[in-house]
């Protein structure tokens, strides 16, 4: 019997199980599985090392690209480059997830770097989905990097997901905003057992009228830790925001590490955290619904983290 | 339907221990609706957080439909129906409104079906239904919504612990059309606490708690009169006042 929050990781990750329609790379245990290209939207493996490159075309509207990414072997460790030319005045959705099942006594490990190069005036949503699975006692290891660079009048949305099973992340993130560029990011966390994830977002925005905001919402469980540290920087009159909201749980420890540098007069930069466990009044309240103390406590769970 | 017999609650402070509910016994029989009040700090949220099991008694004991609930917890309270509507309703972030009159019903009920308890409330269901339980709700509105709630549960008893707290004169008007299209239509008992004369005027019975007794139980008609000009029967714009 599934619960509620395996339920909908379930859900979220579906999309790795099936063919998705458009431009798709699939790659498994180190191999390619699966690639299509549409007329706007190319993907070439890197000769150099391991990794592709995606172009998509000027004006391309409404399309997506998918590449996903599933170990099942123990013992895989694989270091990846997937570099992204977004051309101008395009809207896209990117999907990346990787999804590592692990029943061996073998760590499994995927690092891999997203770099994006987003063109003028173009919006692209890129969600990444982390799932781990399997009872072997090899660890399941994700250490994903991303690096944005938007272009004057861009529009980045970016949503990180991490629900269950990965042991150790590292996840460092950087941009860089030219004029007018805006940059959303939505974080999803979970950690339970022995679970370790650091989070680390880098922003600088260059260009007058840049914009950021990074709002992260995370759960610890268990004896896990979790580290969150959001670095914006303001060289010009820009706006930028980041939110660090947790939920402490058990045995967990969560750190919230803000850092604004502002770097010229109109920078106008705010940072919010918050951690602490759930509130008692939001469990008796949904007691007095008839909910166990245990099935009150995923409904509130689950409900952060939507 | 609901028996207390001799409870007593205490908390221990410092070197001090002080009865905020003593020694106190109150029946409630079937298809009532009755408003407890009384002064300030007499006890009387106390009380219906005891009648919940939000706080464990100290001693004494209390039945519900003659099962004796006293030891039991909140959620096997309300599994045998019993609802409880905060005097300061709790926020979620990323519950719906849906979502919490869904789980209040224990079904998954058809959305027109949820919409229906919101427009008992006087709220417009499609603008509401599929909105977060948290911060963007005024206190009105998240009162409403709790009120729903407990209309969507229908249990056998319903208590609201000070329905009008922290909402403005506006929406108490609103709010006492609620209660009084309450008492024609839900089937149980009602256990408002209240301080407002037009809430004290609705009831079947009116009890008084005081220094953590019941310090009069009787029909509106007998002890309503008594209470007019005391800070336990106050119109809504004396307490605005």
């Amino acid at each position: 019997m599934l619960d509620e929050i395996q339920k909908r990781l379930l859900e979220e990750v579906a999309d790795l199980h099936e063919v998705p329609e458009g431009a798709y790379n699939i790659r498994a245990n180190g191999t390619m599985a699966a690639r299509n290209t549409t007329a706007n939207i190319d993907i070439i493996s890197k000769e150099d090392k391991s990794g592709i490159d995606i172009k998509i075309k000027d004006g391309t509207k409404k399309q997506s690209v998918h590449i996903p990414v599933v170990l099942s072997q123990s013992g895989m460790k694989e270091m990846v480059y997937n570099d992204f030319y977004i051309g101008e005045d395009c809207d896209v959705t990117i999907i990346a997830g990787c999804g590592i099942h692990n029943s061996g006594s073998q760590d499994a490990q995927h690092d891999g770097i997203h770099r994006f190069f987003v063109g003028k005036n173009s919006k692209v949503k890129y969600v990444e989905k982390h799932y781990g699975a399997g009872d072997g006692s090899g660890k399941r290891i994700l250490n994903p990097g991303t690096e944005v660079y938007q272009q004057e009048n861009s529009y980045m949305e970016m949503e990180m997901v991490q629900i269950k099973g990965v042991d150790s992340t590292y996840r460092m993130n950087k941009a860089e905003l030219a004029k007018g560029a805006t940059l959303i990011v939505h974080e999803r966390l979970m950690t339970h057992g022995e679970q370790d994830a650091i989070s680390v977002y880098q922003v600088v925005l260059n260009g007058e009228n840049a914009s950021t905001d990074i709002i992260s919402r995370s759960v610890a469980r268990d004896t896990s830790k979790q580290k969150f540290e959001a670095c914006i920087t303001g060289n010009n009159l820009c706006h930028g925001h980041a939110e660090c909201d947790a939920i402490i749980m058990d045995k967990a420890r969560v750190i919230a590490v803000p850092q604004l540098d502002a770097n010229n007069v109109d920078a106008e930069l705010v940072h919010e955290a918050a951690i602490g466990k759930i509130a008692g009044d939001q469990l008796i309240k949904l007691m007095t619904l008839g909910l166990t103390e245990e099935e009150a406590e995923e409904w509130i769970i689950n409900g952060f983290l939507k | 339907m609901l028996e207390l017999k001799n409870v007593s609650f205490t908390v221990s402070e410092e070197n001090d221990t002080r009865t905020i509910i003593n020694n106190l016994s109150l029946t409630v029989d079937d298809n009532k609706f009755i408003v407890i009040t009384g002064p300030n700090g007499g006890g009387k949220s106390t009380l219906a957080k005891l009648i919940m099991g939000v706080k464990p008694v100290t001693s004494g004991k209390i039945y519900f439909n003659g099962i004796d609930i006293t030891d039991m917890s909140i959620t096997e309270r309300a599994k045998l129906g019993v609802s409880f509507a905060f005097q300061q309703p709790v926020r979620f972030k990323g519950i719906k409104v849906l979502d919490l009159i869904r789980l209040a019903a224990g079904k998954k009920l058809s959305v027109a079906d949820a919409c229906e308890y919101l427009s008992k409330v006087g709220l417009c269901a499609r603008e509401y239904i599929n909105r977060e339980v948290n911060d963007s709700l005024s206190g009105g509105e998240l009162k409403r919504i709790e009120i729903a709630t407990v209309l969507a549960r229908g249990t056998k008893l319903s208590i609201f612990d000070e329905p009008e707290a922290g909402i403005d004169l506006w929406s108490f008007q609103n709010l006492i059309q609620v209660f009084e299209d309450m008492r024609t239509s839900i089937q149980g008992s009602v256990l408002i606490i209240s301080h407002q004369e037009r809430i004290l005027n609705i009831a079947d019975e009116i009890v008084v708690i005081r220094n953590g007794q019941v310090a009069e139980q009787g029909s509106k008609d007998a002890i309503l009169p008594k209470l007019l000009g005391t800070s336990s029967a106050i119109s809504p714009c004396e307490k605005l006042l």
